[in-house]
C-alpha cells in the first residue's frame, strides 16, 4: 500500500484511504515505542531536515524523535525571524539546505503557503508542520489516531473544536480530516474567535460551551494565545475561563462519557481546568506518544513513497 | 519625419469625434486632416491603418515609478519606456518613493529625469511630510514645481483633520486628494477577508477597511467641498458610496485597476504573489460592482496601480512579500478583451476612461485632435489578438500575474512630444 501523495501539505485534498492508510500504519510503530528497542532501520540513509521558522518545541522534538526511531539522519534549522530580516531569502536558505543533498524537509512556518512554495523549489518530500493559520496536518491525524484508539471509529462521532480556530492551524486540518473519515465537526468559541464564513466548512457553531459539552462525543481543546487575545479578540482570561473554560462541573452536568483532547501546551485555569486536565476524561499525553507514531508513519510511507 | 495615418478611426470624447479620415503629422504637428491623396505626402512614412483607431493619448494617473529609492525595480525612464509600450503617453506617478514626493526638489528631479521623453510624467505631491500622516507637505511649492495631485498612496491620510486640512489647502488650486482608502485598524492582512482566506490561513483584508475610509473622505468632502478622488477602488460598497456621494453633488471621483474587474481572490489558492496586491483582490460580486461602475460612471477612469518590485522581493514567503503587480504593458489589453469585448464598455467610453477623464480630474488639458496640435496620440488595434510575455516588457520588473494570458486589443503606436514609440522603438519626428 502506498500514499497517493507525495508531500503532506495539509489534509483538505488528502483521501480517506490516505487517511485511513496513515493510522493504521501508525498503529505499528505505536506497537514499537512500548518495545525495550525503540528503534526500526526503515529509513536509514534517508535524510530529514526540520526546518522551522517559528518556535516549537514539542512539535520539532516530536518529530525528531520520529525521524530517530526510524534511523534517518535528521538536521535541524530553527530559527524565530524570517530569514529576509538576516539578508537571505528564504528560497536561498532552502537552496543551500538542498544542496546538502537532503531528501525530506518538515517544515514550520508564520506564513501560510510556504509548504506549498517549498514543493516547487525543491525536489525533498515536504511535510507541512504547520504554516501560518493555515493548516497542521500531522497535529489532526494524531487527534484522529488518538480519537480513534480510545473511541475504536471516527464514523459518526461528534467532535468539538474549541477555541481561538480564527489563530488556529490545528482547526482547518482536523475539520477536513474529520469530516473526511465520516466524523461530524462543530466549533466552540466567541465570534470574534471565528475566521470569516468557517460556518460555510461543514460545521456546526456553538458559542455556549454547555451546550457543545452536552452534544458531542469528543472536545478538542485549542490553546488561547494569553499574550494576543487578552483584551482584544476576548475581554479577558477571566472572562474566558468563565464562559468557554472546561472544568469538571460542566462536564459532570452535561456530559460525563466526554472525550478531552488539547494539542498542548495547555493553559491550566484558562481554557481548561486542571481537575480536567489530569482527569479521567483526557488523553492528553496519549495525544503525545502518538504523535510520535503518527509522525513516524508519515515520514515512512512518504519517505518510502518513491 | 512626417507620418501619414491612412483610414484611421479618429475618436476623441473630449472633442464628440468619432470619424473616419487620414491624418498627416509633420514634425510632430498635426498638419493636416481629410481625405489625403499622394501629393500631400510624398515622403511621408504611411500607415495604412484601415480602420484602426487613434485617440488623444492615453492617460495612466496611478503608477509607481520607484524612482528615487528602488531603481533596481524601475526608474522614471523604463517607467516611461514601459508606459509608451502599453499605449500611454502620459502618467501620473505616487509619492511612495525614498526620499517620498514632499519637496520641490523631488518634483524637479522626477521632471528632469522625464526630460525629452515621449511620454509626460507628472508627480502627485504627498499630503503629509515623509507620507508619515502628522504634518502638512509643502502643497504650495509642490503644485509651483508641478505637481497635479496629492496622496499618501501606501496608506491612507491618517487622521480626519489632516483630509480635512488637505482638502481646505487644495481648494486653493482646485486640485483633488487622491486617497489610498483604508483604515489603518482594520490592516494587517494579506488577501481579501473572506471564504477563500479561511480555507488558505491567511490573515484577511475585510472590505470594510476601505468602505469607512471611503466614507469619512466623502463626508469630509461634502462638509467643506473638498473635491477627493478614490484610488484603485475594489469594494462594492465603495462603489455604491460614491456612487451616492455623487448623486448628492460631492465632487467625488474614483479609478479601478483592471485586475480588480478582471481577477478575483479564488486566483490567490497557490499562493502566487504576483497575486498579492493591496487593495487585495476581492469575490466576484465586488469585481461585478466594479464593472456596473464603470458601465454607470460612478467609477470615471481605469488606472493601472503599476508597481515594480524586484524577483526577489516578491519570491518571499507570502505574508512577507510585498503588495503590488506590474500594470502599464496590461492595462489596455485587459480593458478591450474585458469591457469593450464583453460589450460593458463601447470603445468610446473606455477612450473616455483612460484618457479623458484622468486628465481632466488633475485638471491637465486633453490632447485634442485637430490641424495645428502637436500630435499626442495612441494608436490602437481593437482586435489584435496576442500573448503576454513578461520577458518583452520595457519595465524593469517582472511581477505580472498576467504573462502568458490571451488578450484581444493592443497599442500599435504612440505618438507625443514630437516623438513616436513604434514595434518597439521610439522614432524623433524632427
Amino acid at each position: 500500500m502506498a500514499l497517493n501523495i507525495k508531500h503532506l501539505l495539509g489534509l483538505k485534498d488528502v483521501s480517506k484511504n490516505d487517511i485511513q492508510l496513515i493510522l493504521d500504519t501508525a498503529t505499528t510503530f505505536r506497537e514499537v515505542l512500548d518495545r525495550p528497542i525503540k528503534k526500526v532501520p526503515t529509513l536509514k540513509g534517508t535524510t530529514v531536515v526540520n526546518l522551522f521558522y517559528e518556535n516549537s518545541t514539542r512539535t520539532r522534538l516530536s518529530f525528531e524523535l520520529a525521524e530517530k526511531r526510524l534511523s534517518a539522519d535528521t538536521l535541524n534549522f530553527s530559527t524565530s525571524t524570517s530569514s529576509t530580516n538576516k539578508g537571505e531569502t528564504f528560497k536561498d536558505t532552502v537552496r543551500n539546505i538542498e544542496a546538502m543533498k537532503i531528501d525530506m524537509i518538515v517544515v514550520r512556518h508564520q506564513s501560510a503557503g510556504v509548504p506549498l512554495y517549498l514543493t516547487k523549489i525543491s525536489k525533498a518530500s515536504i511535510i507541512n508542520a504547520g504554516d501560518g493559520r493555515h493548516e497542521h496536518p500531522t497535529q489532526a491525524l494524531l487527534d484522529m489516531y488518538s480519537i480513534r484508539e480510545k473511541v475504536g471509529k471516527l464514523s459518526g462521532l461528534k467532535v468539538c473544536i474549541v477555541g481561538d480556530i480564527a489563530h488556529s492551524r490545528v482547526a482547518l486540518s482536523n475539520i477536513y480530516g474529520l469530516i473526511s473519515m465520516g466524523a461530524k465537526v462543530s466549533l466552540c468559541a466567541p465570534p470574534t474567535m471565528l475566521p470569516k464564513n468557517i460556518d460555510q466548512f461543514g460545521v456546526k457553531i456553538y458559542h455556549d460551551i454547555n451546550k457543545a459539552v452536552a452534544e458531542n462525543d469528543v472536545l478538542n481543546i485549542l490553546r488561547i494565545q494569553l499574550e494576543r487575545d487578552a483584551g482584544t479578540t476576548i475581554p479577558s482570561l477571566r472572562e474566558y475561563r468563565n464562559y468557554f473554560g472546561v472544568n469538571a462541573d460542566i462536564i459532570e452536568k452535561n456530559n460525563k462519557d466526554i472525550l478531552i483532547l488539547h494539542p498542548g501546551p495547555i493553559n491550566r485555569g484558562v481554557e481548561l481546568s486542571s481537575e480536567v486536565a489530569d482527569g479521567p476524561y483526557q488523553i492528553i499525553l496519549d495525544q503525545v506518544t502518538n504523535g510520535v507514531a503518527v509522525r513516524m508513519a508519515v515520514l515512512y510511507l512518504l519517505g518510502t513513497n518513491n | 519625419m512626417n507620418i501619414v495615418l491612412k483610414d484611421v478611426r479618429i475618436i476623441n470624447p473630449d472633442q464628440d469625434l468619432d470619424t473616419k479620415d487620414d491624418i498627416l503629422i509633420e514634425k510632430g504637428i498635426i498638419i493636416k486632416i481629410g481625405d489625403l491623396s499622394k501629393e500631400d505626402y510624398e515622403s511621408a512614412k504611411v500607415m495604412e491603418l484601415d480602420g484602426k483607431i487613434c485617440t488623444p493619448g492615453l492617460f495612466d494617473m496611478h503608477v509607481h515609478l520607484r524612482e528615487p529609492g528602488k531603481e533596481d525595480t524601475e526608474t522614471v525612464i523604463s517607467g516611461s519606456n514601459s508606459a509608451a509600450a502599453g499605449g500611454f503617453t502620459g502618467v501620473a506617478c505616487m509619492p511612495n518613493t525614498t526620499p517620498s514626493i514632499d519637496s520641490a526638489e523631488v518634483v524637479n528631479f522626477i521632471k528632469q529625469k522625464a526630460e525629452n521623453h515621449l511620454v509626460d510624467v507628472h508627480p502627485i505631491g504627498a499630503v503629509s511630510k515623509e507620507r508619515k500622516g502628522e504634518h502638512l507637505a509643502p502643497i504650495a511649492e509642490l503644485v509651483e514645481a508641478g505637481a497635479v495631485g496629492f496622496s499618501d498612496d501606501g496608506v491612507a491620510v491618517k487622521t480626519a483633520s489632516l483630509v480635512r486640512n488637505a482638502l481646505e489647502y487644495l481648494k486653493m488650486y482646485d486640485l483633488p486628494l487622491i486617497e489610498h482608502c483604508e483604515d489603518e485598524s482594520l490592516d494587517g492582512g494579506a488577501m481579501n477577508e473572506g471564504t477563500v482566506s479561511t480555507s488558505l490561513g491567511v490573515p484577511g483584508i475585510p472590505t470594510i477597511a476601505e468602505d469607512l475610509t471611503v466614507m469619512r473622505d466623502i463626508s469630509v468632502a461634502g462638509y467643506i467641498d473638498g473635491k477627493v478622488h478614490i484610488a484603485h477602488i475594489s469594494s462594492k460598497e465603495s462603489v455604491d458610496l460614491v456612487r451616492q456621494a455623487k448623486a448628492k453633488g460631492i465632487r467625488v471621483t474614483a479609478e479601478v485597476t483592471p485586475h480588480h474587474f478582471c481577477l478575483t481572490d479564488e486566483e490567490l489558492i497557490n499562493y502566487d504573489t504576483n497575486y498579492k496586491m493591496n487593495p487585495p483582490l476581492r469575490t466576484e460580486e465586488h469585481v461585478q460592482a466594479m464593472i456596473e461602475g464603470l458601465k454607470d460612471g460612478t467609477i470615471d477612469c481605469i488606472a493601472s496601480d503599476h508597481a515594480p518590485h524586484s524577483i526577489e522581493d516578491k519570491e518571499a514567503e507570502f505574508i512577507y512579500a510585498p503588495n503590488g503587480i506590474l500594470g502599464l504593458e496590461t492595462q489596455l489589453g485587459l480593458a478591450i478583451s474585458e469591457l469593450v469585448h464583453k460589450n460593458h464598455l463601447t470603445i468610446n467610453q473606455l477612450i473616455e476612461k483612460l484618457a479623458v477623464n484622468p486628465r481632466r480630474i488633475l485638471k491637465l488639458p486633453v490632447p485634442q485632435i485637430k490641424v495645428g496640435e502637436v500630435a499626442n496620440l495612441t494608436l490602437i488595434d481593437s482586435e489584435e489578438v496576442w500573448t503576454v510575455d513578461i520577458k518583452q516588457f520595457r519595465s524593469k520588473s517582472k511581477n505580472s500575474p498576467f504573462d502568458k494570458r490571451l488578450l484581444t486589443g493592443k497599442s500599435i503606436a504612440v505618438i507625443n512630444n514630437k516623438k513616436m514609440y513604434l514595434n518597439g522603438e521610439f522614432t524623433n519626428l524632427v
